[in-house]
């Protein structure tokens, strides 16, 4: 039995397979067509995202094989991304997905509140469904049904003489009305099964101790909600951080983002060579997106128990 | 009895405000690509009859089509085997799976992107001249790009694994693997008779989402360089803004139909499997 189980040859079938005789008997189940049928995922993963996160890591510290003395290790590149334009549009990519995250926690949290309370489940069904295909509906259609409405020549923009008022679609503010069409779905989506585990009884309890409404929002509520609202705060960040689409397909590089910045150092848009300080500024969002994430799952795992 | 909702106003505010911010927009793309609301403009379908007929429709389109295709496929064929074998033979090898499929959350698409673009522009330096460079060569091939199947499969592992994962813990697999292994079914019959139809549902929920990924995906096609459905749009929007906006508006409209019928599709198949 061992011997077939080590034939798979991988160390992690062996060490596996060395602890095979603790595991339940299992009738007619061919442990080596388990690991067979897990390979091909394991391997694709492995050689693609190996090969793509690999280049990128190695790209980021060493000098383009281009420049005089040919690759070398370095942090100028990573240094690079930290300093200059690229940190105005780091430190601008963070403001508009802090800001756009926000307000979208802020306007989610009524508006989850009122779908789940409400006598109507033809409602709640609609505005969930309706959120799932909302929360997905990002990129150049967005933009460009928001273009329609208040861009420069828009519908809204035109009928009631917008521009004279002072707006502007390809703004910061812009951006952020345009961020919140799939940030607050998703913020519904998310607190959705929170509120639907704040029992009534808690509310009536809350109200047989005089407490008002406020009062139980305040000292019930909000206290047992408040890992799922920095879970979904975090989900959202994480989203519109590494949201690129919406934005080069409306605003150009008007605002300075991010993502905007690595995808014109990938064309060739800037100085030629740029682009290991893409691959620099790669290795930057994957750790703010590696950060969100770690903060994000002991939220979720604790929020989680209040739904049992 | 003591008032337990948010007094009805509120409520009834609340939800005008929501329905406003989110059908506005879409009503007013619909105002602008038929010229309605617009002054100066002819009011008419031109926007969307001209569609079938605009240069480079049909080949982004179909483009699209192939690589949604492939990717459902390959996501498919990657992960039905992976997560059967885990909940069957390797209970194990789980957290594996799941930490691998959940890894691409990590990577944005576009720091994705500046990875592959490094991978290929190293390639092109170091494998030319050997067989490797001709596997290069097909990778890019702008007929039909197969690193782009390479990198949607990637970004679309995450939520494929939550949907199939979903999908399988409603189903007893072991006891409908067993049942079938006790009839004496062999090993491909058992997964193509009896384990694959009782996950439809969850395949088609995985394929319908891979396709919704695949129509809107815009970065890595466009920093490639290729010019599937989304990149597509953005280029036509210089000279043709109205159609655009309508292109934009029948996408929506395709994808939440396909949307709808996988819904309904799901609800209607509930009560016969229970019966």
């Amino acid at each position: 039995m061992s011997a077939i189980q080590t034939a798979g040859g991988d160390s992690r079938t062996r060490s596996y397979g060395s602890k095979a005789g603790l595991g339940p008997p299992r009738r007619r189940v061919p442990r080596v067509a388990g690991w067979l049928g897990a390979a091909p995922l394991l391997v694709f993963t492995a050689v693609v995202f190996g090969l793509v996160l690999g280049t990128m890591m190695v790209g980021a510290f060493t000098t383009p094989e281009s420049a005089p003395g040919g690759a070398r290790l370095t942090g100028a590149n990573m240094s690079a991304s930290l300093h200059g334009p690229y940190l105005t549009a780091l430190i601008g990519s963070v403001k508009l997905s802090a800001v756009s995250a926000l307000i979208a926690t802020v306007v989610g949290l009524p508006i989850a509140h009122v779908v789940v309370t409400s006598r109507f489940r033809a409602l709640r069904e609609a505005v969930l469904a309706a959120s799932g295909v909302l929360a997905n509906f990002g990129g150049v259609p967005l933009a460009f049904a928001f273009v329609a409405t208040l861009g420069n020549a828009g519908v809204l923009t035109s009928q009631f003489h917008l521009l004279s008022h002072g707006w502007n679609l390809y703004s910061f503010w812009g951006l952020t009305l345009v961020y919140l069409y799939f940030l607050i779905p998703l913020m519904v989506l998310t607190l959705t099964p929170a509120l639907e585990g704040l029992r009534r009884q808690w509310r009536e309890a809350a109200r047989n101790n005089r407490a008002n409404t406020f009062r139980y929002w305040t000292h019930v509520a909000l206290p047992i909600l408040m890992p799922s609202l920095l879970g979904g705060y975090v989900l959202l960040f994480g989203t519109a951080f590494s949201a690129y689409a919406t934005a080069a397909a409306m605003v150009g590089s008007s605002v300075p983002l991010v993502t905007m910045q690595i995808a014109d150092a990938l064309s060739g848009n800037v100085l030629v060579g740029q682009g290991n300080v893409a691959l620099a500024l790669g290795v930057d969002m994957v750790l703010v997106a590696g950060l969100i994430v770690a903060i994000q799952l002991p939220l979720q795992r604790r929020s989680a128990r209040w739904l049992a | 009895m003591a008032r337990l909702t948010t007094p009805r106003y509120g409520r009834a505010a609340v939800l005008l405000l929501t329905g406003a911010y989110f059908l506005v927009p879409l009503a007013c793309a619909v105002a602008f690509s038929t010229g309605v609301g617009v002054p100066g403009q002819h009011i008419g379908f031109e926007a969307y009859t001209g569609i079938f007929t605009a240069g480079g429709f049909t080949d982004s389109l179909a483009l699209t089509l192939k690589l949604a295709t492939a990717t459902i496929v390959l996501v498919l064929g990657l992960l039905v085997p992976a997560l059967v074998t885990v909940r069957l033979a390797a209970p194990r090898l789980r957290t594996l799976v799941e930490i691998v499929c959940l890894l691409p959350l990590v990577v944005p698409a576009v720091a994705l992107v500046a990875g592959f673009s490094a991978v290929l522009r190293w390639g092109s330096d170091h494998v030319a001249g050997t067989p490797l460079f001709q596997a290069l060569v097909a990778l890019q091939n702008p007929d039909f790009p197969l690193v782009l199947v390479l990198a949607y499969t990637l970004m679309a592992l995450p939520l494929a694994y939550r949907t199939l994962d979903t999908g399988l813990a409603a189903i007893d697999l072991r006891m409908l693997v067993e049942a079938a292994r006790a009839c004496r079914a062999p090993w491909s019959r058992t997964l193509l008779h009896v384990v694959l139809p009782n996950l439809r549902g969850a395949l088609l929920n995985t394929a319908f989402l891979t396709l919704a990924l695949v129509l809107g995906e815009y970065t890595v096609a466009a920093i490639l360089g290729y010019q599937p459905f989304a990149v597509w749009i953005l280029a036509i929007s210089g000279s043709q803004a109205q159609m655009s906006v309508a292109v934009s508006v029948m996408g929506l409209l395709v994808t939440w139909m396909l949307l709808l019928a996988v819904a309904t599709a799901g609800r209607a198949r509930r009560p016969k499997e229970t019966s």
